[in-house]
């Protein structure tokens, strides 16, 4: 009875570290996301289906979706199967490594022994030569020989046997299992960053504040703090449309006072209690309470700044014009025949209309725009259209991720470990020597459990050193 | 002269050096083997100019950090600088083992990539960054995914060269596998090449013709007749390499080159790739992603299809050290990890969201 528990238990085991398993998985888990990128993961069902009946014909294409409802092909990655397979993977390696590395630390704590005679023979490198010296010159000679290539070198004496041995890279065979390693620790981070952080979303109004997110399924998360947008700005090209930044100014408040204010951009976000904030899109939003912000220098150089809602008036210092925002666009265009219209959404060009009075008389209509400053001219002096606040909102990625420094502390270790399992390899050396009188027998023989061909190259120079004189 | 003209030069001298190395393995002489490595050689050098004076133009245009302006940012700067990595990986293959036979395996490679970067219809212009591509993380991934892509097609081509030397039995599947995609290959440089002529030399172009005209001058013509031609033509190559490719071993077998060396080479080339490509493509993007979305990995399908190709080369090496496969299998897999470095790099781009365009049309 108990032994027949303990060979279950040990069938398991063995199930869980062979490396045919590890192969099937690795082929499974590369098939099936090969499916979940044809697929369009969650998508609207009518995207795939066209997708589906135009590989099999629009027939079956209804029905195959139904398949592929029912198995979740179409969110894949977070299906249950999926997510088992991962969960294999990271098992078959696990049991895997520590199924090997007792043994592998077995070898690595015995010292390196001098060889047996009779062993050399089996060595993949081997050369023999005679040396014209004596038995301590020859020894004198290898022993620089060999410092020169970079071996610490042991000397063991055994009768008229001389054995000079070295080794190197020893550290190198933990590679691989400071690769799997590190794996096993990047699911653990994945993990953690799942289970215990969210990943969700906020769109900041100019001006206006927050002290929630929102998961992608609309469930409100509380921060813990609120978080103001004071200002939103994307910045272009000189004469282009092509976005050079996105910028916005996030403070910080608890209970009502300020904390921390940062500019963000795309690729400086801003952390704030394990909470990080991600400068991902951006909109168009006016609202009542909108400030046209003016610059105003008047012929005198007086320069004064204004800030007035839709639809008001104010007056150019030093004269009785006044001026009124008549319209507005924000993004103006021109079309082949010379119309403005608005093409887009975003406030990729925007531009106001000034009307000017002085009196109860229009003297002047003008479209003044924020990127061309040529358009701020006037008779009466320059009006530069600075901004139009609290009409932008801010797209922000909200992210709580716990596990993130595990991920990146795992990337680290895998880095090394990949290092010294492909750029280093465990090398031993021994050299023989006997004395045959005047002249010495030199016998020198190298081993190394990768990377051969080095191996026997630098073996190569040695004894092409020593025998060149 | 400005960079484009630079690699007009590079690009020139790398497809004559193309034809010589293919010529030299058929005609043998060591004189021709010499040009075609002095025309890598300077093509490299000319490419290498262009390269640093595309840099500064991209700085002078863009103003920003000099880290930034490395112009790596679209389809074309990358393939251009695959294109590189791949002819200094090349030269040094030829200069470690001596042995010029590579070349006609590895400079086609770099031929396809030039023409496709010709005619596919890419942008070629200097376009300033958008902001997600302002990270000094796009230098060292975009570099080090390239570095890896070049190791990762010179162990193609080795696969290549090792199983014709080592499968000749027709009947098998590792044969028809083979020959099949040498062919595949063969038959879309020839069609590009066909491309090339008649659209860029000949000066035939049309206006339907502006975008790409990659394969309208054969499998995407506008004559039907053309297109039937081009797909009867193709199947017959197929079947000539088929026929024919047991004799590409009389070509390699004289220049002392074993089949174990290549085997070994595969094998090398893979071990210098997977640590590259792990680190500079999944970490880094990873790290990069990050930064910019807050998502480090969000399996969109160019990821997905990085993280399969990793697992195949993963499947090789596990395979290879482990379960001891050599020889024919384990230089199959080696073919599907390069056809997957390819899916992952341009059949994302130009298939899986073709797929998914048309799907929303
Ligand atoms: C994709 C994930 C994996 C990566 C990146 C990886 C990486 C590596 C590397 C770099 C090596 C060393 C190769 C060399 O020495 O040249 C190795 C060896 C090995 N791997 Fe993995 N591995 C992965 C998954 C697995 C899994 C799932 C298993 C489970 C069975 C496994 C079992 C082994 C074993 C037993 C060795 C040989 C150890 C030895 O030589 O003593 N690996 N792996």
């Amino acid at each position: 009875m108990q032994n027949n528990k303990k060979g279950t238990v040990d069938k398991i085991w063995d199930f869980f570290a062979s490396i045919k398993l590890a192969i099937f998985v690795f082929t499974a888990i590369g098939i099936t996301s090969i499916v979940g990128t044809i697929i369009e993961q969650n998508a609207e069902p009518e995207k795939n289906i066209r997708l589906l009946s135009k590989m099999f014909g629009s027939s079956y294409a209804s029905d195959i979706y139904r398949l592929v409802d029912a198995i979740g092909l179409n969110n894949m990655y977070h299906s249950w199967w999926f997510i088992a397979l991962l969960f294999l993977f990271v098992s078959n390696l696990l049991i895997c490594s520590l199924e090997r590395l007792p043994s592998i630390i077995k070898i690595l704590k015995e010292p390196q022994k001098p060889i047996e005679q009779e062993n050399f023979e089996g060595l993949p490198i081997r050369h023999k030569l005679t040396m014209k010296q004596d038995l301590q010159g020859a020894v004198q000679r290898l022993s620089s020989v060999m410092q020169k290539a970079g071996f610490k070198f042991y000397e063991h004496r055994e009768g008229d046997l001389v054995q000079l041995y070295a080794e190197a890279g020893r550290y190198s065979r933990f590679g691989v299992y400071i690769t799997h390693l590190s794996i096993l620790l990047l699911f653990i981070g994945v993990v953690i960053g799942i289970f215990m952080g969210f990943n969700g979303y906020l769109n900041l109004l100019e001006g206006t504040s927050s002290s929630v997110a929102y998961l992608a399924n609309g469930k409100e998360i509380n921060l813990g703090f609120d978080i103001r947008c004071d200002d939103f700005e994307v910045s272009f090209y000189e004469g282009t449309d092509t976005p050079k930044a996105y910028r916005s100014v996030l403070v910080v408040l608890e209970q009502g006072k300020e904390i921390l204010r940062k500019d963000i951009e795309v690729n400086t976000p801003l952390r704030y209690k394990g909470i990080t904030f991600y400068q991902s899109s951006f909109g168009f939003a006016p609202s009542p309470q909108s400030l046209f912000h003016f610059r105003i220098a008047s012929k005198s150089n007086k320069i004064q700044e204004i800030k007035i809602p839709f639809d008001e008036t104010f007056i150019i210092p030093d004269t009785k014009v006044k001026v009124k925002i008549s319209d507005f666009t924000p993004a103006l265009g021109v079309d082949e025949s010379g119309k403005l219209f608005t093409y887009a959404d975003s406030m990729y060009n925007p531009a106001v209309l000034l009307e000017f009075h002085e009196g109860n008389r229009v003297i002047n209509r003008q479209w003044v725009i924020k990127r061309y400053p040529h358009t701020w001219v006037f008779p009466e002096g320059t009006i530069e259209f600075v901004d139009l606040w609290g009409s932008q909102y801010t797209g922000l990625q909200v992210r709580k991720d716990p596990g993130v420094w595990i991920v990146y502390v795992a990337c680290l270790i895998m880095s090394v470990g990949l290092y010294m399992s492909f750029f280093m390899s465990h090398r031993r050396l021994w050299i023989l020597l006997r004395s045959t009188g005047k002249e010495t027998e030199v016998m020198i023989g190298g081993w190394s459990n990768k990377y051969r061909a080095s191996l026997a190259a630098k073996i190569q120079g040695m004894v092409d050193s020593i025998t060149s004189k | 002269m400005d960079s484009s003209d630079f690699f007009g030069l590079s690009a020139i001298a790398y497809i004559l050096s193309m034809i010589l190395y293919i010529s030299f393995l058929v005609f043998k002489k060591e004189t021709i083997g010499i040009v075609a490595t002095t025309f890598a050689a300077l093509g490299l050098l000319a490419h290498t100019i262009a390269f640093a004076l595309r840099w500064k133009e991209f700085y002078e245009i863009g103003k920003m950090g000099i880290l930034r302006a490395v112009p790596l940012t679209n389809l074309y700067e990358s393939l251009i600088f695959f294109v590189w990595c791949l002819i200094v990986g090349y030269l040094i293959v030829e200069w470690k083992y001596k042995n010029r036979s590579f070349g006609a395996f590895i400079t086609p490679i770099a031929g396809m990539a030039l023409a496709f970067a010709d005619i596919s219809g890419m942008s070629k212009d200097i376009h300033p960054l958008v902001p997600a591509l302002q990270s000094n993380w796009l230098l060292a991934h975009v570099t080090m995914s390239f570095i890896s892509y070049a190791a990762f097609a010179i162990s193609f081509a080795t696969a290549i060269m090792y199983l014709a030397m080592v499968s000749d039995n027709k009947k098998s599947l590792s044969y028809i596998f083979w020959t099949a995609i040498l062919g595949i290959f063969t038959v879309v440089l020839i069609a590009m090449g066909i491309d090339f002529l008649t659209f860029k030399v000949a000066g035939l172009s049309h206006k339907a013709f502006l975008k790409s005209y990659l394969f309208k001058a054969t499998f995407r013509s506008e004559s039907t007749m053309i297109s039937i031609i081009s797909y009867i033509a193709a199947i017959a190559a197929l079947l000539g390499f088929w026929s024919l490719g047991v004799g590409i071993k009389r070509f390699i077998s004289p220049f002392s080159i074993t089949a174990e060396q290549l085997d070994d080479l595969t094998y090398k080339c893979i071990a210098v790739g997977f640590p590259v490509f792990t680190l500079g493509g999944l970490i880094f993007g990873a790290v990069w992603a990050d930064q910019a979305w807050g998502r480090y990995w969000s399996w969109d399908p160019k990821e997905t299809w990085s993280l399969i190709t990793w697992f195949v080369y993963a499947f090789y090496i596990h395979a290879r050290l482990l379960r001891g496969w050599r020889g024919i299998k384990i230089a199959i897999v080696a073919l599907v990890g390069f056809i997957s470095t390819i899916f992952t790099y341009l059949g994302v781009n130009l298939l899986l969201s073709g797929l998914h365009s048309y799907g929303s049309m």
